[in-house]
């Protein structure tokens, strides 16, 4: 059962800057799998958010005093930090948000909206998240421009002839996951992006499940907006990142009015803030941010490289363990493909909701349900599935626990 | 043992969902309604048929597809409707269904317990013409 293959991973020192891992429901130590839904969060993280309440609070832009500096300088260079971990050229380009659909959403209303008119076309693809899916689609229904979705072939992989039969000089806008969060699909981004500047379309790509998971440059992929979500690297929820090159972002119409994003404000008009601060209205996230960019230290220290060989290497075991049983049916890339850190599937016969409450009983937490994606999974032919989703601190013992589960699920249906 | 769902899938529950009561079709129903619970996918559709003077039910039958609990839910309606006065049917709620199912339903599968008592009760309304609805569909969150 259990593999002999070392771990790349120390996955025990992980483990142990991970106190949640040792929550027990019953007599069952915790098994989580659902790491795309959110990760956990290192002491590391906790205390810098902790200690940020404990010795800097104060507001940030506004105080001349001794705390409202430092909170400044951390927050502010927080965003030097995150600009590192994703390739980008600097903190001009690195909008804090609420999380990837804020981010979504701020391109979607300040460029859209604006931009956006009859006879254009957003492409879009069919593995797409209700962040970006829902998202231009009301955009689209808003500015009378037309929504494409590039197809998905049998195992789950975009068919590139018809992205680019789809993305034509009517495109304005492509938007992509980066990698799905229900196949599993690393999709190929540069080359989306490459067609997308060929017919002067930008290209947004959605990174909620890449960066993570993958080392990611945002400059290498050529992408003109990229999102992502604190909550699922470690970080806290309520932190997301919207990157966009510079150049963009000191076109685009802010999303968003208030304090903070101005210069000059008179009865009649003002003046918008430099970048990033002209997107970042009102009191931001502040201890989010910083401890954003502390869980991007803690992912460094372990090497964004080492995190993705993890990653496969696990989703490669639970697909070898799955297809042991006849009566698993799996979604997206066979095995053997790299992919993400995830594998969706269902038991014959148990409804996904009815699989995750008896593996609860297991304390193993998987997702269950549409994950977002309800478009998808119609093309799937299936209204929900299980997911599984692996990070740095989950070990194959775990997916081997998983598997017994779902053979009790099996014998409790049969 | 568990931590919360293995008491909902108690041997009655899954007796239910394997083997579900007055499943089909009843030929000349007085209404017909249908419904989902778009979270899980589960559908529910019912025939009821109503005595003379409409004020009691004679006949359930029901099809469907979807989870555990909300097959199990509705064959276990379609027992308990059976000779039921349309009445009592109106005044049914929630915690009727989760009386009627004996177990602990976490908040989240709620929804899929309630549905067949919901279009149930849509299609009587319906058919009094208390309501105009085509589907009955029990709200989103996921």
């Amino acid at each position: 059962m259990a593999t002999t293959e070392p771990d790349i991973l120390d996955i025990e020192a992980i483990r142990a800057d991970f106190p949640i891992l040792e929550r027990e429901f019953g007599d069952q130590q915790l098994v989580y799998l659902d790491n795309a839904a959110t990760t956990q969060t290192p002491d590391q993280v906790i205390d810098t958010i902790a200690d940020y309440y404990r010795e800097m609070n104060a507001n940030v832009h506004r105080g001349l005093h001794q705390l409202s500096q430092e909170a400044s300088i951390a927050y502010e260079e927080a965003h030097d930090r995150v600009a590192e971990f994703i390739g980008a050229g600097g903190r001009e380009e690195v909008i804090f948000t609420k999380n990837t659909t804020e981010s979504m959403n701020t391109v979607a209303y300040a460029w859209g909206l604006n931009e956006l008119g009859p006879g254009d076309e957003v492409v879009l693809t069919e593995m797409e998240h209700h962040a970006s899916l829902v998202t231009w689609q009301q955009i689209a229904k808003r500015t009378g421009a037309e929504v494409k979705y590039i197809r998905i072939d049998e195992d789950g992989r975009l068919d590139m002839d018809h992205a680019r039969e789809l993305i034509t000089d009517d495109t304005e806008m492509v938007s992509v996951v980066h990698v799905s969060n229900v196949l599993g699909t690393i999709n190929p981004v540069e080359e989306l992006a490459d067609i997308a500047h060929d017919h002067d379309s930008y290209i947004f790509v959605d990174g909620a499940q890449a960066v993570p998971n993958r080392p990611v440059d945002v400059e290498a992929i050529d992408a003109d907006f990229y999102a992502f979500s604190g909550h699922k690297m470690c970080g806290p929820t309520g932190i997301g990142v919207l990157y966009g090159k510079q150049h963009i972002l000191e076109e685009m119409e802010p999303y968003l009015y208030g304090g903070d994003m101005i210069t000059k404000v008179t009865f009649e008009d003002a003046t918008w803030n430099e970048l990033p601060w002209k997107y970042e209205a009102g009191t931001p996230i502040i201890a989010g941010g910083i401890a954003l960019a502390e869980a991007a230290d803690y992912l460094d220290d372990i090497g964004m490289e080492n995190v993705e060989r993890h990653e496969n290497e696990l989703a490669q075991y639970a697909l070898d363990r799955f297809a042991e049983f006849d009566d698993i049916e799996v979604f997206g890339p066979p095995a053997g493909e790299h992919r993400g850190g995830l594998v969706s599937f269902n038991v014959e016969g148990v409804h996904a909701h009815d699989l995750s409450e008896i593996l609860n009983d297991y304390a193993v937490a998987v997702r269950a349900g549409d994950h977002c994606t309800q478009p998808l999974h119609d093309k799937l032919g299936v209204a929900a599935t299980a997911r599984a989703s692996f990070y740095i601190y989950n070990t194959k013992s775990e997916i081997d626990t998983l598997v017994e589960a779902l053979d009790d699920a099996r014998q409790l249906f049969a | 043992m568990g931590i919360g769902g293995s008491d909902m899938y108690r041997q009655q529950i899954l007796d239910h969902y394997k083997n579900p009561r007055n499943y089909g079709e009843i030929e000349e129903p007085t209404f017909t309604h249908v419904g989902e619970n778009p979270m899980c996918g589960d559908t529910i559709e019912m025939d009821v048929v109503l005595d003379d003077d409409e004020s009691t039910i004679e006949g359930v039958a029901f099809r469907g597809d979807g989870c555990a609990i909300s097959q199990a839910a509705a064959s276990m309606l379609s027992e308990e409707l059976q000779g039921m006065e349309t009445d009592v049917l109106e005044e049914m709620d929630r915690d009727d269904i989760i009386d009627m199912l004996g177990v602990d339903i976490s908040p989240m599968r709620v929804k899929c317990a309630v549905l067949a008592e919901k279009v149930a009760q849509d299609g009587l309304e319906i058919y009094l013409g208390e309501k105009d609805l085509d589907m009955t569909t029990t709200e989103e969150d996921d």
